[in-house]
């Protein structure tokens, strides 16, 4: 076996057209003198996984958090399923974050207090489905992390993989359109990080949601689709939309 | 190291004696085991004969005489071609994408555009790689692996240049020494 024999063909099928779920054009974003975004387009297609590179403070969680609704960028449209969504207040942005996003951050941002269940079950809540029905989601989502038996335990109770693969079956018991993963893996070792992104690519697999990553780390990039890198405020590379 | 290219970047600077071509990719290339005159000359000889480089002028003065060469067109557009092509990505690469950034900076090409293509390359082999992983048997799988973290250290130099390169071109083209 050499490494040459170590070929399969690309995972992408690049040929068939998709709608785009979420674009974003020409987006200017200031922070007091800082310029973070100088004109970035972005496009992410209906279950495409697109990793976010670049240096530190090149713009890229900037950019997350543009397309996401958190931040409303000065200039440049973002849209989601065709609407216009950075023109949008805050209310009406918090229910979309709630209802059609998912969200992954570095260190998975639990409530310590309550159990797996009940962390996983949260957005469900918030969205005011019955808590019998919430808390049956959850345990599916936990099971489908691989989760089983975890489901009464504290984030203080788990190990860094456990808890992180919990935020993540959070971020997918609502079903969302698009999940948004900051550094997913940067707080875990090679083999948990491996294990949350496995997880997370292949629940997201035949459901139709899209990712986006940020991320420094090639080999979590390396289960994305393809990769875009933001270097002072601007998107460049083979892989930018 | 490629010579034959490195050759080919220090002649697009100007012509140069095969002696002087010797120091000077000793000087960027390979500080740590100097290449062989012969190896010098014989590449020079094989880039002649594929009209990539051309003899410049002969000097006859004390000692053996000495032959200038300068590069063609030829020559300029297989550097070019060389430099804008991502080599396929495999394990221990640093020496040949070393080459390519310094060679771009003392020819003045710019580097962004060839750090983003090596990266996309690299990431493309990763994400080949990293589905392998997934349907195959555990040995192979760790062979994946093993490729997969050496590529990754690939790029993770990738960017640290990339982030330096501003120093690195004020160092390489900084003339400390000139050709004789």
């Amino acid at each position: 076996m050499t490494l040459a024999t170590l070929s399969v063909p690309n995972a992408v099928d690049g040929t068939v057209p998709r709608p785009a779920i979420l674009a974003a054009t020409d987006l200017h974003k200031r922070f007091g003198g800082t310029h973070a975004l100088r004109g970035i387009d972005f496009r992410l297609l209906a279950g495409e996984i697109v990793a976010v590179m670049g240096p530190s403070g090149s713009g890229k969680s900037t950019l997350l958090h543009c397309l996401a609704g958190i931040l409303r960028p000065d200039t440049g449209s973002v849209t989601f399923d065709g609407q216009r969504i950075d023109d949008l207040g805050e209310a009406e942005r918090s229910r979309l974050r709630r209802t059609a996003f998912g969200f992954v951050f570095q260190f998975g941002q639990l409530v310590p207090e309550l159990t797996a269940l009940e962390n996983v079950a949260l957005p469900l809540l918030l969205g005011n489905t019955r808590r019998h029905d919430a808390e049956g989601r959850a345990a599916d989502s936990l099971a489908a992390l691989g989760l089983l038996g975890l489901e009464h335990r504290r984030p203080g109770d788990m190990s860094g993989g456990q808890a992180q693969r919990v935020a993540v079956a959070r971020a997918l018991v609502t079903e969302p359109a698009v999940i948004f993963a900051d550094e997913p893996t940067g707080s875990l070792d090679s083999l948990a990080g491996e294990q949350v992104m496995e997880l997370l690519t292949a629940a997201v697999g035949s459901s139709g949601t899209g990712v986006v990553i940020v991320t420094h780390e090639p080999r979590v990039a390396a289960y994305a689709h393809r990769e875009v890198i933001v270097r002072d405020g601007r998107a460049s590379g083979p892989g930018a939309a | 190291m490629s010579v034959p290219h490195a050759v080919l970047g220090l002649l697009q600077q100007g012509p140069r004696h095969g002696y002087d071509l010797k120091r000077l990719v000793d000087r960027y290339f390979a500080p740590d085991h100097p290449v062989a005159f012969a190896q010098i000359y014989s590449t020079l000889a094989r880039l002649e004969g594929r009209g990539r480089v051309r003899l410049d002028g002969v000097e006859q003065a004390e000692g053996p005489e000495r032959r200038r060469y300068a590069i063609t067109d030829e020559g300029v557009s297989e550097l070019d071609r060389w430099i804008g092509s991502p080599l396929h990505p495999e394990p221990h690469l640093q020496a040949a994408l070393f080459t390519k950034v310094v060679l771009a900076i003392l020819t003045r090409r710019p580097v962004a555009p060839i750090v983003d293509a090596e990266r996309h390359a690299h990431l493309e082999r990763m994400r080949e790689l990293t589905a392998l992983r997934r349907t195959a048997s555990l040995p192979v799988g760790l062979l994946a692996d093993y490729a997969l973290f050496h590529l990754e250290a690939d790029l993770r130099w990738l960017d640290l240049t990339a982030a330096r390169v501003e120093d690195l071109r004020r160092d390489v083209l900084e003339p400390r020494e000139t050709s004789r």
